[in-house]
């Protein structure tokens, strides 16, 4: 028997106001830990090239752990322990802290690349110039390591985006989550979740929009002139 | 701060450098005077261009002690013991010393000016204007004023490598190291570049040290040559003794291959 979906453009409607509500919601853990995810990801790059020896060797044991468990696993931990220390943050900025750190394992691995493609020469030139190591990093190396980084990094602030759901098995009210909330209460799910997968698409595409103007702005680096 | 004339403005004193297994010094001993213009010749391999990284603070040492201007470079005195230098102690040593590589190794997201006042700027505190203008300088100098919007890429070789002798002038060293600054030029680029050091020969009060193939240069350019070979100056003179009547028979071997070559 042939399985019949039908679309109702009205009830389809009625379900806008709550499901950008959840696009809210998914928008900010998106951009909020993907920023925190860029920001600790050189945070650990930089500890496992410069840091005193333990230091670095426990960055790259936290770096494993994060890449070897679950990112659900890793939001639990996160949503059950953090009350047992002494702090209560909300489901939100839980979510955006678990997927700024899962995805900043990932993020340093690139950065890594990206500071290991600069060539040995370039360092030496900064220090016959007396650069200090925060200088040559600033003026020098990054702007060299992080251009050809680009496209990596996009494709992991999509896949963080993909990995937002995630958020609603610690009660964050994503767009998703609003999906089935709004299905369950209707029992017509295929309106809600459809236009979700068409908001996703939409957010992916413009993304990906933005990081190849990225790539085009900053590949004045790599030789050719803006 | 000026020392009394008598005090070389280099000295290696019983210096050992080794990479790994292989040993590059062992006691090695060496003096530049203030002032001199110092070509450093040898085959490959025989340590030439480490005195010169040494200098730089690029490599370590295993023994010894490198004095710049009388006061030790690789170490500093702490309760009346040499112990290995701090970063300030280097920072503020390594300001006296500039260094023009064989691959340029100019900042190529940089313009050509960006390249000059980037440590001026944030290494010795220079305003941005006071910075610039003293980079224009130093790019008229070389003759490269009409480039200095241009990217690293967009120059040739030789144009490149005159913006990387500017950009190592715009620190005010005391000594300059030339790491065989034409070995990676086009033939005809040669010329531009040796024309620029020749000026600076002229014009300037510096300690200049030339590791270079360009014997014709050298001749031109030294007060003093040193042949290099297995990590010992084997021989060295005024480029009339060394170039024309060397005493030693490697020297001679290495200036007949050189020349048979050339």
């Amino acid at each position: 028997m042939p399985v019949e979906l039908s679309w109702d453009w009205g009830y389809a409607v009625s379900c806008l106001p709550a499901l950008l509500r959840g696009l809210g919601v998914t928008l900010q853990a998106m951009l909020a830990g993907y920023a925190l995810a860029l920001g600790l990801g050189l945070v650990w790059a930089l500890l496992r090239r410069a840091a005193p020896a333990p230091v670095a060797r426990a960055t790259v044991g936290f770096i494993e752990l994060v890449r070897s468990t679950p990112l659900l696993v890793q939001l639990y931990a996160l949503y059950f322990l953090l009350p047992e220390v002494g702090v209560s943050p909300s489901a939100l900025t839980v979510g955006i802290l678990g997927l700024g750190l899962h995805y900043s394992a990932y993020l340093s691995e690139v950065y890594r690349a990206g500071l290991d493609a600069v060539p040995r020469e370039q360092w030496e030139a900064a220090r016959a110039l007396s650069l200090g190591a925060p200088r040559t990093y600033r003026s020098v190396v990054l702007p060299q390591a992080v251009p050809p980084m680009i496209p990596v990094m996009g494709n992991y602030l999509v896949s963080l985006l993909k990995d937002t759901p995630l958020l609603s098995a610690i009660t964050v009210v994503e767009m998703l989550h609003r999906a089935k909330i709004q299905g369950s209460e209707s029992f017509r799910y295929v309106e809600p979740v459809t236009l979700v997968g068409v908001a996703f698409l939409v957010i992916s595409l413009a993304a990906g929009g933005v990081i190849r103007r990225a790539e085009a702005r900053w590949s004045s680096v790599e030789g050719h002139p803006r | 701060m000026t020392r009394p004339a008598g005090i070389p403005m280099i000295e290696f004193d019983g210096v050992t450098k080794r990479f790994g297994e292989t040993v590059i010094f062992e006691g090695f001993d060496f003096r530049v005077n203030r002032e001199e213009k110092l070509a450093l010749i040898g085959p490959s391999g025989s340590g030439k261009t480490t005195v010169l990284r040494i200098l730089m603070t690029l490599e370590p040492i295993q023994d010894g002690v490198v004095r710049l201007d009388g006061e030790p470079l690789l170490h500093e005195e702490k309760n009346g013991v040499l112990v290995p230098a701090g970063k300030a102690h280097l920072t503020r040593m390594r300001q006296r010393v500039g260094m023009v590589f064989q691959q340029f190794n100019l900042f190529p997201h940089m313009t050509v000016l960006r390249n000059l006042t980037e440590a001026p700027i944030h290494v010795q505190g220079m305003g941005k204007e006071e910075a610039r203008e003293e980079a224009m300088r130093l790019l008229d100098m070389v003759g490269l004023a009409g480039r200095a919007k241009a990217r690293p890429h967009e120059l040739s070789g030789g144009q490149q490598q005159r913006v990387a002798i500017a950009r190592a002038l715009a620190m005010h060293p005391k000594v300059m190291l030339f790491d065989e600054p034409t070995s990676a030029l086009d033939p005809e680029l040669v010329g531009e570049v040796l024309g620029v050091i020749d000026v600076l020969r002229q014009e300037r009060d510096l300690t200049m040290l030339l590791v270079t193939h360009e014997i014709w240069f050298a001749e031109r350019f030294a007060d003093r040559i040193c042949f290099f070979d297995k990590g010992r100056i084997i021989e060295e003179g005024t480029p009339e003794e060394l170039l024309h009547h060397p005493r030693e028979k490697r020297t001679r071997e290495f200036l007949r291959a050189i020349m048979d070559h050339t």
